[in-house]
């Protein structure tokens, strides 16, 4: 009996299910981050106005990237648009994986994407993937605190001030750390902070001959400082935690200043979650006084379509919904001028109502702060900030990370960390035919 | 004749075994219980243990989002079916090695085994591109397929030891009755074997259903199960613990309610010989 209604049941679906495929419909591979939930409320909207219906699949951020490079490395065929970052669009755009947005329409106005971001994700000259949001890294502090340590924060602060500022802080008495950092291992993670920390103290991690620089003194410089200040004034086993455990920290009011992801400001404001909603105040990421680059990365999640869609024109069409003006203006209008996907438009804040949320100016700031193309202060062979453009780079990026953290964590000492990374970075590179 | 217990030993070893219960138990209830909580409650320091006021949001937010059902329907027919077929190739299978093995039988056994020292991910590629060519891809048809082949090597074990306790002389017997092959293995063996064919239905159902690599990386849409529900909750830029937590419930209830019902039937065939 079960059977049969298992079959008739099945049958059902199926029938269901191909009646629907009858319409046209694209799937769309994504993050679970706020902006994109929000995104998939909005899209009845799209389906109204182009009859194209949406499939979503939504993944972990690291599940979705093995999902879909298998996906595109092999042209599967399961995704229409994929939801990509700077790191990967020019590599796959320079692959021949990705579609050329360079045929996008008059009124969705490619040139008011700003420059950095269009940058980020083009190859070439070529944009290949369109930026949903973007953001950059800032610090964010906490106004009260800052107040009652009777100091004032710069507009640009050094690593200097940051420490003295933790210092002052700091007050474990009352469960509240100075500083608040990414320590966790992974790529994208404690790598990306620790990363721009090195620019920001002159560090890089190639030469111009592809030759690794873990030997060399502005590295020791700027671990020793991490590390020196996270045991400090930083939160216990701080070398296990990444965004969100620090975002989880400083919502709760438990530290003094968290330097990272922009994004960050529109949660740590919102009295809904956070307790310090309003004593929050920003500046751009730090630098070691005299270095001229800062510790600030940039990120976009963007959509990109996979070549060999069979649906390239209705998920181009969806992509210049989701990015455009238009989108960013149906999102005010519902949830508040905080809430629009940020740091992907120019004209965005050049609108009245945005240049009055608290972190619209110093987002910009940062975002254009950050240029990819010159990431350090000596020269590089490669594009990005917080990463290195090539296809072998979140391999060892996450190994080099996991050394720092076990030396973040007391396992073994800086020097060691060191020492491995520069191994195990040689040893890959010279695998690759660097 | 049992061991003559005291009564403090006894009181000791409930004790110890409640104790190792509840650790065990212990992430299962905690993701339980931060599913009725809000977001904000969920990362409170110190933790939340049962004083907060219970919320069914998250459920309901779950629900509006994703359809459970779909997740839900597909769990069942790719567990269901990658284990039912692999019952019905692994009964012969054990039934051949058990009774009538060849001088290549260990071997086999231990090449078959030897497959699940294989990371995953070393064949996905093959795999991958196997399922394009047959358009399996994103479809229970194939899961079921390639999640019967992985827990194939578990099945033909469990069921060569639970057989190898049964005597052949009775199988014999049938056969001098005049059973054919067909008959001797669905009349004699089966009936003999079933509580450990049912523990070994079980096992395997609860691996497919937990399967968490093939399921993703192998479906996009219409063939997702509840691996891929819960993976679609997890987030790196944003917290939202109650919310995976909710979709995690979901996802495991049916087969933690499951569970709870076979438990007799699960331990009495890993634990018991076929015909003791």
């Amino acid at each position: 009996m079960f059977l049969k209604n298992a079959l008739r049941a099945a049958t059902a679906l199926t029938l269901v299910s191909a009646a629907a495929a009858q319409a046209q419909t694209i799937t769309i591979a994504t993050v679970n981050n706020g902006d994109m939930i929000r995104m998939q409320g909005y899209t009845d909207q799209f389906t109204e106005q182009t009859g194209i219906e949406v499939e979503w699949v939504t993944l972990e951020e690291n599940v979705l990237r093995q999902r879909v490079t298998t996906d595109i490395t092999t042209k599967g065929g399961q995704f229409d648009i994929m939801t990509i970052g700077m790191y990967e669009t020019p590599i796959w755009g320079a692959n021949g994986w990705l579609v050329p947005l360079d045929d996008l329409s008059a009124e969705y106005d490619v040139d008011d994407i700003l420059p950095a971001m269009r940058n980020g994700l083009s190859h070439d000259g070529t944009l290949y993937a369109a930026p949903f949001y973007g953001e950059s890294s800032m610090v964010m502090y906490r106004t009260d605190l800052m107040e009652a340590a009777g100091l004032e924060m710069p507009q640009a602060p050094t690593w200097e001030f940051i420490r003295e500022a933790a210092a002052a802080m700091d007050d474990p008495e009352n469960d509240i750390n100075g500083i608040c950092l990414r320590g966790k291992a992974g790529w994208g993670e404690g790598g990306a902070f620790i990363t721009v920390t090195g620019n920001s103290f002159g560090a890089r991690w190639f030469d111009e001959n592809w030759t690794a620089q873990f030997d060399q003194p502005e590295w020791s410089e700027a671990l020793n400082f991490y590390v020196n200040l996270m045991n400090d004034y930083g939160p216990e086993g701080y070398a296990t935690n990444g965004f969100n455990e620090n975002l989880s920290l400083f919502q709760q009011g438990k530290c003094g200043m968290w330097i990272d992801a922009t994004v960050a400001a529109s949660f740590v404001t919102n009295p809904d979650d956070s307790t310090v909603a309003d004593h929050v105040g920003f500046a751009l990421a730090p630098n070691k006084d005299g270095v001229e680059k800062r510790a600030n990365w940039l990120w976009a999640w963007a959509l990109a379509i996979p070549a060999g869609t069979q649906q390239e024109d209705a998920a181009k069409q969806f992509i210049e919904w989701a990015t455009s003006k238009d989108y960013i203006e149906l999102v005010a209008e519902n949830e508040g001028w905080a809430n629009v996907p940020p740091g992907a438009r120019t004209s965005l804040y050049e609108t009245p109502e945005y240049q009055e949320v608290p972190f619209a100016q110093m987002t910009l700031d940062s975002i254009n702060a950050a240029d990819p193309t010159d990431p350090t202060v000596d020269p590089v062979p490669y594009v990005g900030i917080q990463f290195v453009a090539i296809p072998e780079f979140a391999g060892i990026a996450t190994l080099v990370s996991q050394e720092f953290s076990a030396a973040y964590a007391g396992q073994q000492s800086i020097e060691e960390a060191l020492e491995k990374a520069q191994a195990i970075t040689t040893e890959e590179m010279e695998a690759a035919g660097y | 004749m049992a061991r003559a217990v005291t009564p403090q030993r006894k009181l000791v070893n409930t004790g110890v075994a409640w104790a190792v219960g509840l650790l065990i138990f212990f992430p299962i209830l905690w993701t339980i219980l931060t599913s009725f909580k809000t977001e904000a409650q969920a990362i409170n320091d110190p933790p939340l243990f049962l004083f907060f006021d219970w919320t069914l949001e998250n459920y309901t937010i779950v629900q509006e989002r994703s359809n459970y059902m779909r997740f839900l329907w597909n769990s069942v027919i790719i567990a269901g079916g990658s284990t039912i077929l692999g019952i019905l190739i692994a009964v012969p299978a054990a039934w051949s090695m058990a009774f009538v093995p060849s001088r290549r039988t260990k071997d086999i056994l231990l090449w078959m085994l030897s497959t699940k020292m294989l990371p995953a991910v070393g064949v996905l590629y093959p795999i991958y591109l196997l399922f394009i060519q047959l358009g399996l891809l994103d479809s229970r048809a194939g899961l079921v397929v390639v999640l019967m082949l992985i827990n194939l090597p578990i099945i033909v074990w469990m069921l060569y030891t639970y057989f190898r306790e049964i005597p052949g002389e009775i199988l014999e017997a049938a056969r001098m009755d005049g059973a054919e092959l067909r008959q001797e293995i669905l009349y004699i063996l089966t009936p003999m074997a079933i509580p450990g064919i049912a523990s070994t239905l079980l096992l395997n159902f609860i691996l497919a259903w937990n399967e968490a690599f093939w399921t993703l990386n192998l479906t996009a849409v219409d063939a997702a199960p509840l691996t891929a529900f819960i993976a679609s909750y997890s987030s790196p830029e944003g917290l939202f613990f109650a919310k995976l937590s909710a979709a995690s419930t979901m996802a495991i209830a049916p087969i933690l309610i499951l569970g709870w019902f076979s438990q007799k039937q699960l331990v009495r065939g890993l634990t018991f010989g076929a015909v003791k």
